[in-house]
């Protein structure tokens, strides 16, 4: 008897959590999906579509970080933008291109760390600091670049944008995005530095006086949010051949929907890697599949803000109405 | 008309989790002061929810002032004359005074409805002068301590005709002379015909203004008895359903060598040249008002807040200043009065709780090591006795004394030998506050030191072997466990008479 009802409880709770309502949503709308377009399923077309969505998913990724400490980070678009102007600049002045590329990851790791910095030595909210950084790195941006554009960059380094893996038709991108999704998943769930990631979320005075050391783990999350900025922005720029000073305009805004989708509380403390992955790629089907059909990028705007609504909606009828568990730490 | 106010007969409450009250009856005279008592989850949140309209009831009768009566809403109670004040009470803190208590019921003009201030001002100082109160009407709430904030409370109970006060611990953040100040209240409303429920862990504050008492365990009413028929350890008896043998249980423990020592610590605004030392196996108690800079203190010495000038000394070594991390290593820990805040993650579980000081060493290279946590955590568990429904349960869901218990035992698996505790058992009920006692005396034997800082006299008095004193900042009054004495220690809080020689120890 005990044990049935011990099986039907973790029935339950395997369905109250969030990370599997997401993923029923995901088959769900793939299933819709195919009935639409007979182009729809096509494998080929599949592993393409996750070209346009990868930098936004590898910032998702140290942003889930970030806000389940309960910070955030704003800035994460502005320093994608710098850190392409520093490496375009760069390579127009006759710099070797990879060393370029280096320059660019270095500024950016330096906004990041910039960012950590003033927030830990100052201890001043995240919200504000990387709201005023947010548009100083796109100003310092616009000052270097003006309103041109630099392009022309070589094939090698567009590969790491556009390329395939070898001779078969797996995206550069992907196989890099799967391997840093890994990574991450397992710092956060096993190891000792995301429970401290979790602990600091829930309450950063009782880990301070625990002896975790709360304003390091910050700094280097903030450094690191900058260094994977940067490098989720030379994809980008690969992908796209050319670098603005508006490069990813409102990606953060649009990372932070992602991050939250997936179930992490914005207060911290609360989240999993594994539902924010499948929340980046839902985020992405869902663009891939309104594309097929033809309806324009701008109605995907509409639909991610419903989405976010309604998944907070979801989250707490399911919380409510089976008075089962929240969402696991 | 009969005697009683208030009548509640054969009430029941039932949860969905089982019965919160079970067949209780209880009765409130006009014009007494009767207590309600019992460890935590007794019931005793449920009847006043019961009394002020909050919980409807699953069986029973509510009599109040000879008619049955059935609450609509927590507000037609208050309406009724039922008022309630709770530890932290509910204010507008940017209001003055008199904006506070007329919250809600200011005279206004009929036409402009414009609040008339004048009549307002004038209601509060006549309400001020009849509870002897010295304050200022137009003074910010902000500005008023936590025991003129519940004297305002009360001022706000009266102003609108309650004929019942419920106090819910009132005490528990006071001072002793706030106290004191509250029980004269608590005495005139008594004068005046008015009813009050008080509600308090503090044994000594209920034998101070009761006149009749209510005992509650589990659910039931253990009996109904007048002040003068029953001693403490009855009332201790009747609360926890067993003898609790000593709730002090000191054992003595051999005095060793210095092992902390500190030289003329000073932080600007919250203490000035501290000197004492502390020896393994001794209980050094810390007593002093609030405000007196005990805690900030503790603090300063764990590293939370740094100190301004000033030597510490472990084992004769000077340590710079050290950031908690930095104590922790050099095995000192810190058991903070704010529990919730500062010493345990409420919405984490107890095995994350439990391993969070060690996380670093019992993980393995940098990977959790899931089993070696869980071990430590039902080792200390089992130690500690705490009541949980699992090593998964998250501690939000604890008892105040299991809390406790939780931000003790993260300590017990670090190389600690200093433990500062800050009011170590604040707000717990009995029972727990005996075994909390018990593990601080076996800490000792062991051969650790404990620096106990409480405001909890006969604890300070039952539990140490020294006993340093503090007000205002400055070290009043020191005392070894001989010649320690109630009228003592208070004479040294209150005053800094005793200052020059205060400052050595052992």
């Amino acid at each position: 008897m005990m044990d049935m009802v011990k099986k039907n409880n973790r029935f339950k709770s395997v369905f109250s959590r969030w990370e599997t309502m997401l993923f029923l949503i995901f088959i769900i709308f793939n299933i819709l999906m195919s009935f639409t377009t007979p182009y729809y399923l096509n494998a080929q077309s599949i592993l393409d579509m996750t070209f346009i969505f990868m930098e936004k998913g590898l910032v998702a990724l140290i942003m889930t970080l970030i806000i389940i400490t309960g910070n955030i980070d704003l800035s994460v678009a502005s320093t994608m933008s710098l850190s392409s102007v520093v490496m375009a600049v760069s390579f127009q002045s006759g710099i070797n291109i990879w060393v370029s590329v280096l320059l660019g990851m270095l500024a950016g790791t330096f906004c990041g760390f910039l960012n950590g910095f003033i927030i830990t030595r100052l201890s001043l909210p995240s919200m504000i600091i990387t709201l005023a950084t947010f548009s100083f790195y796109r100003g310092i941006s616009y000052v270097i670049l003006g309103d041109k554009a630099v392009s022309g960059f070589t094939e090698k380094f567009t590969y790491l944008g556009q390329g395939y893996i070898g001779s078969t038709k797996i995206p550069f991108p992907l196989v890099v995005f799967i391997v840093l999704a890994i990574v991450f998943s397992l710092v956060l769930h096993k190891t000792f530095m995301g429970r401290m990631i979790y602990a600091i979320g829930w309450n950063e005075n009782s880990c301070f006086a625990s002896g975790i050391p709360v304003k390091k783990i910050k700094l280097i999350l903030f450094t690191l949010s900058g260094f994977i900025s940067s490098f989720a922005a030379m994809f980008l720029t690969a992908r796209i051949g050319n670098t603005r000073p508006n490069l990813a305009t409102g990606f953060e805004l649009e990372i932070i929907t992602i991050v939250i989708l997936g179930g992490v509380m914005i207060s911290g403390g609360i989240g999993t890697m594994p539902g924010v992955i499948i929340s980046i790629f839902l985020i992405g089907t869902i663009r891939y599949g309104l594309g097929l059909n033809n309806i324009p990028g701008q109605i995907m705007l509409i639909i991610s803000g419903a989405l976010l609504i309604l998944s907070i909606l979801i989250n707490n009828i399911v919380k409510n109405f089976s008075k089962l568990k929240p969402l696991r730490q | 008309m009969s005697e009683y106010i208030l009548e509640l007969k054969n009430i029941t409450k039932i949860f969905s989790g089982g019965p919160a009250l079970d067949d209780v009856d209880f009765s409130l005279k006009y014009g007494e002061v009767h207590s309600i008592i019992g460890e935590n989850g007794a019931g005793k949140s449920t009847l006043i929810k019961i009394i002020t309209g909050v919980y409807s009831l699953t069986s029973g009768k509510i009599i109040y002032e000879d008619k049955d009566t059935v609450w609509s809403s927590p507000i037609e109670s208050i309406n009724k004359g039922i008022a309630a004040i709770y530890q932290e009470p509910a204010i507008f803190p940017d209001l003055n005074i008199a904006e506070n208590i007329f919250m809600g019921h200011q005279a206004y003009n009929k036409y402009t409805r414009k609040i008339s201030w004048r009549s307002l001002y004038k209601k509060t100082d006549n309400l001020m002068k009849e509870l002897n109160i010295d304050l200022n009407p137009k003074q910010k709430i902000r500005t008023l301590s936590l025991a003129e904030r519940q004297m305002v409370e009360i001022a706000k109970a009266l102003s609108i005709k309650s004929k019942i006060i419920i106090m819910d611990e009132p005490t528990s953040a006071l001072s002793i002379s706030e106290s004191e100040k509250l029980f004269e209240i608590i005495a005139q409303l008594k004068n005046s015909g008015v009813s009050v429920i008080f509600i308090s862990h503090r044994i000594e504050d209920i034998f101070r203004v009761t006149d009749r008492l209510t005992v509650l365990r589990d659910g039931k009413c253990i009996g109904t008895k007048d002040i003068e028929e029953v001693t403490k350890d009855d009332l201790i008896q009747m609360m926890v359903g067993r003898k609790v043998d000593n709730l002090y249980p000191k054992i003595e423990a051999e005095i060793k060598e210095e092992i902390l020592s500190v030289k003329n610590l000073s932080k600007k605004g919250a203490f000035k040249d501290v000197n004492f030392s502390l020896h393994e196996g001794e209980i050094l108690g810390l007593y002093g008002l609030i405000g007196s800079g005990r805690t900030e203190l503790a603090k300063a010495i764990f590293g939370m807040d740094p100190y301004d000038s000033g030597e510490v000394f472990l084992e004769g070594q000077k340590l710079n200043r050290l950031t908690p991390s930095q104590a922790i290593e050099n095995g000192i820990a810190y058991i903070p009065e704010n529990r919730d805040e500062e010493g345990i993650i409420l919405g984490m579980n107890l095995v994350s709780n439990i391993s969070l000081p060690i996380l670093r060493k019992i993980s393995k290279f940098t990977w959790l090591d899931s089993e070696a946590e869980k071990e430590l955590t039902n080792k200390f568990v089992d130690i500690l006795e705490i009541k949980a429904s699992g090593i998964d349960q998250k501690v939000m869901n604890l008892s105040g004394g299991n809390k406790q218990k939780v931000s003790l035992a993260k300590w017990l698996a670090t190389k600690t030998k200093i433990f500062i505790f800050d009011e170590p058992t604040k707000g717990i009920d009995v029972g727990a506050k005996a075994s909390v006692h018990r593990f601080i005396s076996e800490l000792a034997v062991k051969g650790n030191c404990v620096l106990m800082i409480s405001s909890d006299l006969p604890e300070i008095i039952g539990m140490s072997d020294n006993i340093l004193i503090m007000h205002e900042g400055l070290v009043t009054g020191f005392f070894s466990r001989a010649e320690a004495n109630q009228e003592k220690i208070l004479e040294a809080a209150l005053s800094n008479i005793n200052k020059t020689n205060g400052n050595t120890n052992g």
